[in-house]
């Protein structure tokens, strides 16, 4: 994973251009996607609840992205006397910065001329993607530490519970795939679901519960009790105005990105299709970057799954929330873990 | 390059780390566990140069996704002030450091002229796969006595925090 | 070239400093942050030792301690909370009878 050529100082250039460009690359796909989430979420809940939704700026209102940026921009950026003020100004950056992060070992398409289309083909990734979604809960409890108020201190306290609680369920329930696979990289989960059936169909207890736990770590309805804005008023982010509060929202949105962008890859093949050639690492530049759209498309497909279950369903309460994550799901998914173990060790037979 | 980024986070490990224990901006808790959670993710470079992958990714989420918010969880729960304003008696102050600096010392020295690492080469490589093998074979007792320790460490844990503790 | 002492002595200072945590603070809970880092500071040694000496039993050992860390700070944190709910307060000095 340290390639020698970190020791080969004539290689440094051509590795840092090309990481560096891949990192720039991956930026600017996910921050336009964060801004498009936000008004999919604003038509999606409109046309749920018969309404037009925001149509007014641009054509079809495609600009409206654009309008609610230099809004966060130019709003007063108002800090309430009695917070800490040091943590309460890193809370909302803090909270950004682990779903860029997880994006870092994903393969978002086969092949781009000769460069892998993945920042850092480690051979742990899924390792290190499930260390870093497990800092995510700092930037929520640091925000409701440092707000030193009532609603965002009860919003903070939640969201670590819940979040420590449904890593443990999603780690576990990926724990088969890789089993199946036999290999931690990501890479080569692609490539085994390109040579067979994709995971989700071997593996459809281990979604679900994937599924499921990713909307609880990204605090979405129906669990979103760490925001919750009947009860507590929207929770950990109650203090914060402007830019601050912007950040807050795109970290929620980039975090639903990355962890659709982790489903894909475990469970829906990635960038690959089952037909028409397309589960083979592309030989043309037309070739990658169709593979890079597919992946965005599957993406897509999770981000309207997860902003039109927010708008069909209720909140769970706290206390059915915490009886599913322990007594559920983590069952579920170890009697699933034992019961992939036997079907592997009888197919050895 | 290896030298560069050791030095790195060698360094970016030791300054955290004296900041868990010796801030001398703050004695708030919160912030302590939040360089310590700075420490064990430059620690978790170390592990990387070392070539200990799986480590590193267990020790960043173990460490920094689980107990040390663990630890934020209590501090928070608690409501603890940044109480300790209080100096330390300078005696026992200079005595703690003496001692220290002793102990640290001797065992550098003792590093230093021992040549432990006369000799040998970096050659391990830590691959999950081997570490695993090793776990569920020469181990397996050790492995399955950790399981046993966590089921009990889990059991004082939910009796301790039970309210009424008779 | 970095050496196996180059990390030892990375270590032996963490561990220094992990000491110097528990002997001078009075919080408990930063006691705790400062066992933390001393066990820290092993687990680097073991780790480096096992790179150099060519034999994964170190890993294994490391694997072992972050078990038995996560264990006791559950424990421990329970414990405090528990001498909290008695005492009202989380400084060592406030604990120096040998009852609750």
């Amino acid at each position: 994973m340290i390639p020698d050529f970190l020791n080969d100082p004539s290689h440094w250039g051509h590795f840092l251009f090309w990481s560096a460009f891949k990192v720039m690359m991956a930026f600017a796909i996910i921050m336009p996607m964060v801004a498009y989430s936000v008004m999919l979420e604003r038509r999606v809940s409109a046309a749920i609840q018969d309404r037009i939704g925001p149509n007014r700026v641009g054509p079809f209102g495609i600009l409206q992205p654009m309008a609610d940026g230099l809004k966060a921009i130019l709003k007063e950026d108002f800090t309430p006397s009695h917070v800490r003020r040091i943590y309460f100004i890193l809370a909302p950056a803090i909270s950004m910065i682990p779903a860029f992060l997880t994006v870092a070992v994903i393969p978002f398409g086969s092949k781009l001329g000769n460069q892998n289309m993945v920042i850092a083909n480690l051979n742990v990734g899924i390792l290190y993607t499930f260390s870093i979604v497990s800092l995510g809960v700092y930037g929520i409890v640091l925000a409701g530490y440092a707000s030193n108020s009532k609603y965002p201190f009860l919003g903070g306290i939640r969201a670590s519970a819940q979040m420590i609680s449904y890593e443990i369920a999603m780690g576990m329930a990926a724990v088969p795939v890789f089993m199946l696979v036999g290999d931690l990289n990501l890479g080569k989960v692609i490539a085994y679901q390109a040579d067979g059936a994709w995971l989700v169909f071997k593996q459809p207890i281990a979604f679900v519960i994937f599924l499921v736990s990713a909307f609880a770590e990204t605090n979405r309805l129906p669990f979103d009790m760490p925001e919750s804005e009947t009860e507590l008023v929207s929770g950990y982010n109650t203090e914060y105005s402007s830019m601050k509060f912007a950040l807050f929202f795109m970290g929620e949105y980039a975090a639903m990105i990355s962890v659709s962008a982790l489903m894909v890859t475990l469970f829906f093949g990635g960038w690959t299709l089952p037909f028409m050639g397309l589960n083979e690492t592309a030989t043309s530049l037309a070739g990658g970057i169709l593979h890079i759209l597919i992946f965005l498309i599957k993406i897509a497909f999770f981000m309207i799954l997860f902003v039109w279950i927010r708008w069909m369903l209720p909140r769970f309460r706290y206390d059915q929330l915490m009886d599913l994550g322990w007594k559920r799901f983590l069952p579920l998914a170890l009697a699933n873990i034992i019961i992939t173990a036997v079907i592997l060790w009888i197919g050895h037979l | 390059m290896e030298a560069l980024l050791f030095y790195l986070f060698a360094s970016l490990t030791l300054i955290c780390g004296l900041l868990v224990v010796a801030n001398p901006l703050t004695r708030n808790p919160v912030t302590s566990a939040m360089f310590l959670v700075l420490t064990i993710v430059s620690m978790a470079g170390l592990f990387v140069l070392l070539h200990a992958f799986f480590l590193a990714a267990v020790q960043v989420m173990v460490y920094a996704g689980a107990v040390i918010v663990l630890f934020l969880f209590v501090i928070m729960l608690l409501d603890i002030k940044s109480v300790e304003q209080k100096g330390f008696n300078p005696l026992s102050l200079f005595m703690g450091l003496l001692g220290l600096l002793a102990v640290g010392g001797m065992v550098i020295q003792s590093i230093l002229r021992s040549n432990v690492g006369q000799g040998l080469k970096p050659q391990l490589e830590g691959a999950t796969k081997e570490l695993g093998v090793e776990l569920f074979t020469h181990y397996v007792l050790a492995f399955e006595i950790m399981g046993v320790l966590l089921l009990v460490g889990m059991m004082g844990v939910i009796l301790l925090s039970k309210k009424d503790l008779k | 070239m970095i050496g196996l002492e180059h990390y030892l002595i990375v270590s032996a200072l963490l561990f220094s400093l992990g000491m110097m945590g528990v002997i001078l603070r009075r919080n408990l809970i930063v006691i705790y942050m400062g066992l933390e880092l001393m066990l820290n500071a092993a687990n680097l040694a073991l780790v480096a030792f096992s790179r150099f000496n060519n034999s994964m039993d170190g890993q294994v050992m490391v694997f072992f301690v972050i078990t038995v860390a996560a264990a006791e700070v559950a424990v421990g944190l329970a414990l405090i909370v528990a001498l909290y709910r008695k005492r009202q307060s989380t400084e060592v000095a406030d604990l120096t009878t040998l009852k609750l």
